[in-house]
């Protein structure tokens, strides 16, 4: 009995370990294997989650952000982290603005815990970083009228449900999905092009759609091949699809998601290109990496702050694009891209902010 | 595509995807064998990681990396021996507990000494002369790091000590019989704490072959809970070093096998094709464990009474 109830418990294990990311929207969920979040059981090292209040001034204004993986994950968490610092150091500093943060929040419940602490210490605006916390914010935003939430990725600020205190934000990640694509599909000898991704849903899917378009647009006989491994976080598997991308002929990669650190190792161990999204992957393989489409939130969340101190709490949805700025291509300086694709990418880049490029994404 | 070229893909993949749970089931096996259950692997395996990439990086020497990697393991095999042996805690339960420590702790480390995802340059391919030119094989089985040669060649080490030594002799007794073990003069602590820290060595090893020789990054949980496949791999393997090469090798091929239909765009779903390793593995799981005993005294502490 006891040996069968193990077997029980370690299926689960695995079952916990194979279903990892669940099928939530572009939320870059964490696999929790054996159950039992680090910020319940652990003390206090667990997690530096909640940073000291700097010298708190009376009217500095206060946000905290929940987030499902950490401020350093040079991927989705991070592109927001880096946002807020941006508008911190541009309002004076942590005397005019504050900033908490709750990171490797992939259970949902204790993400909600977290935003509920948050509101109730008054603080002016709670970033749910993930789509996966919306149904908690649902419940949360109604109680406390004087705080602004804001909810990403997606465009439901729940104003229909009559919740006037919750913005919405997402990215157009196709944008720059199609300008990578396009490059990569220049600078690809092979016609082969390999793609990484977690889950195939939300962002992520988003990405990888308007990369095949780009590609396409360039050569029309290109190869795209897509691995979804099913996980946010398993490093080893998207590093061995990586490998096993290269061993299918591609001498060009990409991919999504913050698991995709291994694939990007791979990529520089094999001297094959990389191209990043949300955030900017240079840093982990100067020799490769030649572009990445990067999260600049700051367009949204300016926004968001100038109606709070208004006195208007929720109720907007932003798109961040190329076009409003909020969707930045950057480019590895120690990348020698040849003039002519150079030319191309702004070419997609103008095509696509002024309507000329319309990428498919159903 | 060339189906040689996807065979020898699938092939290597496998190879290299084993790696690190060889060396974590392996270890576990030499636990278990001995009556203890030790689910803190992953965490072992996470800290194992961390500390073979930090120095790794700092010093430039992946020796030294490795060093680091068994020291840290060793440690956390100490302190779980230490738990299950003299304070006698049940053993699954100390066993999270270690996870989320070494879960935690290798994140906090990792903000505190890093910051940020780095990398660093691993172990290289060694090509072994004569056997890495044999066409076809020498590209699967011998143009590889030597992480993967050392996760292969333990378990016919591990079957040799288990099976053919008196070492081995004893840590079975001790996981079978601990009272009659004790009354021939074997200390029954003396070999759990052996088994244990050697659990922790090898849970160390696993993750150092992750983060200094297949991947060369280290972020936070990036084994993701293949410290519990381990764990799963040695019922799997019916607490054999064979069986469990037999389980780890199963696991990695039919993963390697669903990446490739992926890339060849094989007409199914890639949630099915994600799934697929989890579920072989849970029914052959389910159809071993059913035949053969795991040993008695597992998960037992034993008391001398004296």
């Amino acid at each position: 009995m006891k040996k069968l109830l193990f077997v029980l418990v370690l299926t689960f294990a695995l079952v916990l370990t194979a279903c990892g990311g669940a099928p939530v929207e572009e939320a870059p969920v964490e696999e929790a294997p054996a159950e039992e979040a680090p910020a319940q059981e652990a003390p206090a090292e667990e997690m530096p989650s909640e940073e000291a209040p700097v010298e708190e001034m009376a009217e500095a204004f206060k946000v905290a952000v929940i987030m499902p993986s950490s401020t350093t994950d040079l991927a989705f968490s991070q592109s927001m982290f880096d946002a807020l610092l941006a508008i911190q150091e541009e309002m004076g500093g942590e005397a005019a603005m504050e900033i908490a943060y709750s990171e490797g929040m992939f259970k949902v419940d204790d993400a909600a815990a977290a935003i509920r602490d948050y509101a109730a210490e008054g603080f002016n605006l709670v970033i749910a970083h993930g789509s996966q916390y919306g149904s908690s914010l649902q419940e949360i935003a109604p109680d406390f009228p004087e705080t602004s939430f804001a909810w990403g990725t997606t465009l439901n600020t729940f104003s229909e449900e009559g919740i006037n205190n919750v913005f919405a934000y997402e990215a157009n990640s196709q944008e720059g999905g199609y300008v990578n694509g396009v490059i990569a599909a220049s600078l690809s000898e092979a016609g082969v092009i390999g793609v990484v991704g977690p889950i195939e849903a939300g962002d992520a899917s988003l990405y990888v759609k308007g990369f095949v378009a780009g590609a396409e647009a360039v050569n029309a006989d290109v190869t795209v091949n897509i691995n979804w491994i099913g996980s946010f976080s398993d490093v080893a598997l998207a590093a061995e699809a990586a490998n096993t991308h290269v061993a299918a002929g591609a001498d060009v990669l990409t991919g999504t998601a913050q698991m995709v650190v291994g694939a990007v190792g791979v990529a520089e161990a094999s001297g094959v290109l990389w191209f990043g999204t949300q955030s900017s992957q240079t840093s982990l393989a100067a020799d490769v990496v030649v572009a990445n489409q990067v999260y600049d939130w700051t367009v949204a969340l300016d926004e968001m702050i100038a109606l709070i101190k208004e006195g208007t709490y929720g109720g907007t949805a932003y798109t961040i694009t190329l076009d409003n700025g909020g969707i930045v291509m950057d480019y590895n300086g120690a990348y020698d891209l040849p003039a002519d694709v150079k030319a191309a990418a702004d070419a997609a880049v103008e095509g696509i902010k002024d309507g000329s490029i319309v990428i498919p994404v159903e | 595509m060339n189906p040689e070229l996807v065979i020898v893909g699938v092939l290597t993949s496998g190879i290299r995807l084993a790696t690190p749970y060889l060396y974590a089931a392996i270890g576990e096996t030499f636990g278990q064998r001995s009556g203890v259950l030790n689910l803190g692997v992953d965490g072992q395996m996470l800290l194992g990681a961390f500390a073979a990439f930090y120095v790794a990086f700092t010093t430039g020497n992946l020796w030294l990396g490795l060093l680091a990697a068994i020291i840290v393991g060793a440690l956390m095999g100490l302190a779980m021996a230490f738990v299950t042996v003299n304070l006698q805690a049940v053993q699954g339960i100390s066993g999270i507990g270690f996870y989320l420590f070494g879960l935690g702790m290798s994140e906090l480390l990792f903000k505190m000494m890093l910051g940020t995802v780095e990398t660093v340059k691993g172990f290289p391919i060694v090509s072994i002369p004569f056997l890495g030119d044999i066409p076809f094989v020498g590209k699967i089985f011998f143009q590889q790091n030597i992480m993967v040669y050392g996760a292969f060649l333990l378990v016919p080490l591990a079957w040799f000590i288990l099976n053919k030594t008196t070492l081995g002799l004893k840590i079975r007794a001790v996981g079978e019989n601990p009272e009659a073990a004790d009354s021939l003069g074997v200390s029954v602590a003396r070999i759990r704490y052996f088994t244990i820290i050697l659990g922790g060595i090898l849970s160390g090893l696993a993750g150092a072959s992750m983060s200094i020789a297949l991947l060369n990054v280290f972020q936070q949980n990036m084994t993701s809970g293949l410290g519990f496949i381990a764990v799963a791999l040695v019922y799997f393997g019916a607490w054999r070093a064979w069986g469990v090469l037999a389980g780890a090798l199963l696991f990695s091929f039919v993963n390697s096998i669903q990446l490739w239909m992926q890339v060849l765009n094989v007409p199914i779903p890639s949630e099915i094709a994600v799934m697929l390793p989890y579920i072989l593995t849970i029914i052959v799981l389910v159809l071993t464990v059913s035949r053969v005993r795991p040993p008695s005294a597992l998960t037992k502490p034993f008391d001398r009474g004296d």
